[in-house]
C-alpha cells in the first residue's frame, strides 16, 4: 500500500509540475489542481497509513490519526476556493486581452517603453 | 488570560462582513467604519506592545484548549511590534486610498482591506504552524481581490501570475507541513521546538527536508532571489495604495523566518546546520545586488520601486542570515524602516502616475503638484537608499556593525556598500528624469491641466516619512527595544514553557473518563 500511495503522490506531482510549466492558464490551473490533490494525499499519509481503524481514542488497540484528516479538510476547502478565484481572474484576463499566456508577452513589455 | 490578544484578528473579521452586508452602497459609511476600525487597531496594538514590552509572553488559548491540542495565539515582543507596524501602516494606506479616490474605483475595497489586515495580524500572532498557513491564505485571498481592484487588462494579467505563483507557494507550504507532522506528530511551534531537539542525527532526513521546504516557502513570501519573480510585475501593476500595503507582506515572510528558525530550528540545532550561512546568506546577498541593479536598470518608475523592495528585503535577510542577537536586532530595525520607506515610495509613484499618464523614465511635462511630490520623492529615496539623515542609514549601519562578528564580513560590506551606491545613482537618475528634466519640456498650452493630488493623499505620504524621521530621532529607543526582542528570541525557554505548560480545559481528566 505504501508503494501505491507514494507513487500516486509522485506521479500526480510530476504531472502537475509538467502542466504548470506549459504557461497557458488552462493547463496551469489543471496542473495546480493536480498538485493540490497530491498534497492532500501526502497530508493523509503523514498520519501513517491505517485501514479500518476508528479516528478516535477508544478501547481498540489501533486507531487512525484524526488530525491529518482535519488538516486535509482545511486544505481542500482552501484550494477549492482558490481554484475558483484563479479561474475567474484568468477568465477575465483572457476575455479582456484575448490571450491566455501566463508570462508577460514580449510585445507588451516593449510597447510600454517606446 | 487576556482576551485582547485576539482582538486584532477579531475586529477586522467582524468589520469586513459588516461593511459588505450593511454598508454596501454607502462609500462614506464604509470609509468611516474602515478608518475607525484601523484607529482601534492601533490603540489595541499599542496596548499589546505595552503589555509585552516588559518581556511578558501573552498566551490566548482558543476555546480554553491547552496547547498542543488546541490552537494558541502568542504575543511576545516580536509579534506585538509587527502588529503595531501593520496597524500604523494600514492607517496611512487607508487615508491615501480615501484621499486619492482609489477606494471608489472598484467595489469592496474596504472589506478586502479589513480581511487583508486580519490575515496579516493573525500570521503575526499565531503560535501554530498550520494556523500560520491558514492566515497566510486569508491574507492572500484578500490580496488577490485588492491586487485586481479597479480591473484593467494589464492588472488582470499580473493578477493571474500573482495568484498562480502564490498557489504554488501554498502547495509547497502544505508539503512542508505534512513532512513536519509526519516526523514529529505536532504542528504547535513551542511543542515542535522540544521535539525537533529529540530527533537523532541519523534519522533526520525528513525533518531536514521539511526545514528546507519551509525556508523555501518563506523565501517566496519574502521575495528572496531567485524566488522573487512574482514581485516586480504584481507590485507594479497593483493599485498604488495596495502596493503600499503589500510592503508589509514581504515582511510576513521575514517574520516567519525569524520566528521558525529561532524557536523550532535554532541556529545551534545540529540537524539543520548550514541552512543560514550556506544557503540563506548567498541568496540574500544576491537579492541586495540584484534589487539595487534593478533600481538602476528599471525603465519605469513603478518597477524601480518594486526592485528597491527586493533589495531592501535582501538587506533584511542578510541581517537575519547572520543569526546573532545583534544582527536580528538590526534586521528588526530595518524591517520597520523598509516597510515605511517602501510604502511611501509606492504612494509617491501613484501620485506621479495620477497626472503623468505613463511611468516610463523619460522627460515629460511636469506632474501636477510637482514641487511637493518631488520633495517627497527626494526624502523617500534618501530613506530607501540608506543615506543620512533618515532611518535607512541607521538601519544599514546596524547591519554593517553586526557583520563584524561574521566570517563573511568583507563580502557583506562590499555588497551592501556597492549596492547602496548603485541605488543612489538609480534613484538620482529616476528623480532627475521625472522631476528635473520636466522643466525643459515645453507644455502644450491647450493641454488640460491635471488636478494636483488631494491634501489627504499628501498627508498620508507625509505621515509615513514623518515616521521614518521619528525612527531616526528615537533610533536609540527603538534599537533598545529590538535588542530586547532579539534577546527574547534567542532565549525561547519562557515562550515554550508559557505555551506548553499553561493548563487548559483538558489538562486534568474529568470524572469518569
Amino acid at each position: 500500500m505504501e508503494v501505491l500511495v507514494a507513487s500516486a503522490i509522485g506521479i500526480m506531482t510530476a504531472a502537475g509540475l509538467y502542466l504548470v510549466m506549459r504557461l497557458r492558464t488552462f493547463p496551469v490551473i489543471l496542473g495546480i489542481s493536480l498538485l493540490t490533490y497530491a498534497v492532500n494525499v501526502f497530508l493523509f499519509a503523514s498520519g501513517r497509513l491505517t485501514i479500518g481503524a476508528p479516528p478516535i481514542l477508544t478501547e481498540a488497540e489501533v486507531y487512525s490519526d484524526p488530525l491529518p484528516q482535519a488538516l486535509v479538510l482545511t486544505a481542500i476547502v482552501i484550494s477549492f476556493g482558490m481554484t475558483a478565484v484563479v479561474v475567474m481572474i484568468a477568465l477575465g484576463s483572457y476575455l479582456g486581452s484575448n490571450d491566455d499566456r501566463v508570462n508577460d508577452p514580449e510585445s507588451v513589455a516593449e510597447e510600454d517603453v517606446t | 488570560m487576556t482576551h485582547w490578544l485576539i482582538a486584532p484578528v477579531i475586529l477586522p473579521a467582524m468589520l469586513a462582513p459588516f461593511i459588505v452586508l450593511a454598508a454596501r452602497y454607502h462609500l462614506s459609511i464604509q470609509r468611516v467604519f474602515s478608518v475607525v476600525g484601523v484607529l482601534a487597531q492601533i490603540a489595541i496594538a499599542i496596548g499589546l506592545l505595552w503589555a509585552a514590552s516588559d518581556g511578558t509572553i501573552m498566551l490566548y488559548q482558543l476555546g480554553d484548549w491547552a496547547a498542543p491540542f488546541g490552537i494558541v495565539l502568542v504575543g511576545d515582543r516580536l509579534s506585538t511590534m509587527m502588529v503595531l507596524l501593520t496597524a500604523v501602516l494600514s492607517l496611512m494606506v487607508l487615508l491615501y486610498a480615501i484621499g486619492s479616490g482609489w477606494d471608489d474605483r472598484g467595489r469592496h475595497f474596504h472589506a478586502l482591506f479589513q480581511f487583508q489586515i486580519m490575515g496579516i495580524m493573525g500570521a503575526f500572532l499565531t503560535g501554530d504552524l498550520f494556523n500560520l498557513f491558514v492566515f497566510f491564505e486569508v491574507l492572500l485571498i484578500a490580496s488577490y481581490g485588492l491586487m485586481i481592484h479597479a480591473g484593467g487588462n494589464d492588472r488582470l494579467r499580473a493578477g493571474v501570475q500573482y495568484v498562480l505563483f502564490n498557489l504554488l507557494g501554498s502547495t509547497l507550504f502544505l508539503f512542508a507541513l505534512g513532512a513536519i507532522y509526519a516526523e514529529t506528530g505536532t504542528l504547535n511551534m513551542a511543542d515542535l521546538a522540544a521535539r525537533a531537539d529529540l530527533i537523532s542525527a541519523d534519522a533526520s532526513v525528513g525533518i531536514r527536508v521539511a526545514a528546507v521546504l519551509l525556508l523555501l516557502v518563506f523565501a517566496i513570501k519574502a521575495a528572496l532571489v531567485p524566488l522573487h519573480f512574482w514581485l516586480p510585475s504584481s507590485y507594479a501593476e497593483a493599485p498604488g495604495p495596495v502596493a503600499a500595503l503589500f510592503a508589509i507582506m514581504t515582511k510576513v515572510g521575514a517574520y516567519a523566518i525569524i520566528r521558525v528558525y529561532t524557536i523550532i530550528f535554532p541556529p545551534d540545532l545540529e540537524v539543520t546546520q548550514g541552512l543560514h550561512d550556506v544557503w540563506l546568506q548567498p541568496a540574500a546577498l544576491l537579492s541586495v545586488a540584484l534589487g539595487m541593479i534593478g533600481v538602476l536598470a528599471a525603465k519605469k518608475l513603478d518597477r524601480l520601486v518594486a526592485f528597491s523592495v527586493i533589495g531592501s528585503m535582501g538587506m533584511v535577510l542578510i541581517a537575519i542570515s547572520m543569526f546573532t542577537p545583534e544582527s536580528i536586532a538590526a534586521a528588526l530595525y530595518y524591517i520597520i524602516h523598509s516597510t515605511l520607506a517602501g510604502a511611501a515610495l509606492f504612494l509617491i509613484v501613484d501620485l506621479v502616475k495620477d497626472s503623468r499618464g505613463s511611468l516610463v523614465l523619460r522627460a515629460m511635462p511636469p506632474v501636477a503638484g510637482a514641487t511637493v511630490t518631488s520633495a517627497l520623492f527626494f526624502a523617500a529615496a534618501i530613506a530607501m537608499a540608506g543615506l543620512p539623515p533618515l532611518s535607512g542609514f541607521i538601519g544599514k549601519l546596524l547591519i554593517l556593525d553586526a557583520a563584524f562578528a561574521s566570517d563573511m564580513q568583507p563580502l557583506i560590506w562590499t555588497v551592501i556598500l556597492a549596492s547602496s551606491l548603485i541605488a543612489v545613482v538609480g534613484f538620482g537618475r529616476a528623480g532627475s528624469t521625472v522631476f528635473w528634466k520636466a522643466k525643459s519640456i515645453p507644455v502644450d498650452d491647450d493641454a488640460e491641466l491635471a488636478m494636483p493630488p488631494g491634501a489627504m493623499a499628501y498627508a498620508a505620504v507625509f505621515g509615513l516619512l514623518a515616521m521614518s524621521v521619528a525612527l531616526t530621532v528615537f533610533g536609540g529607543f527603538v534599537h533598545d527595544f529590538t535588542t530586547a526582542t532579539a534577546a527574547q528570541l534567542f532565549n525561547p525557554e519562557p515562550y515554550i514553557s508559557t505555551v506548553v505548560d499553561t493548563p487548559g480545559k483538558l489538562s486534568s481528566p474529568t470524572e469518569g473518563y
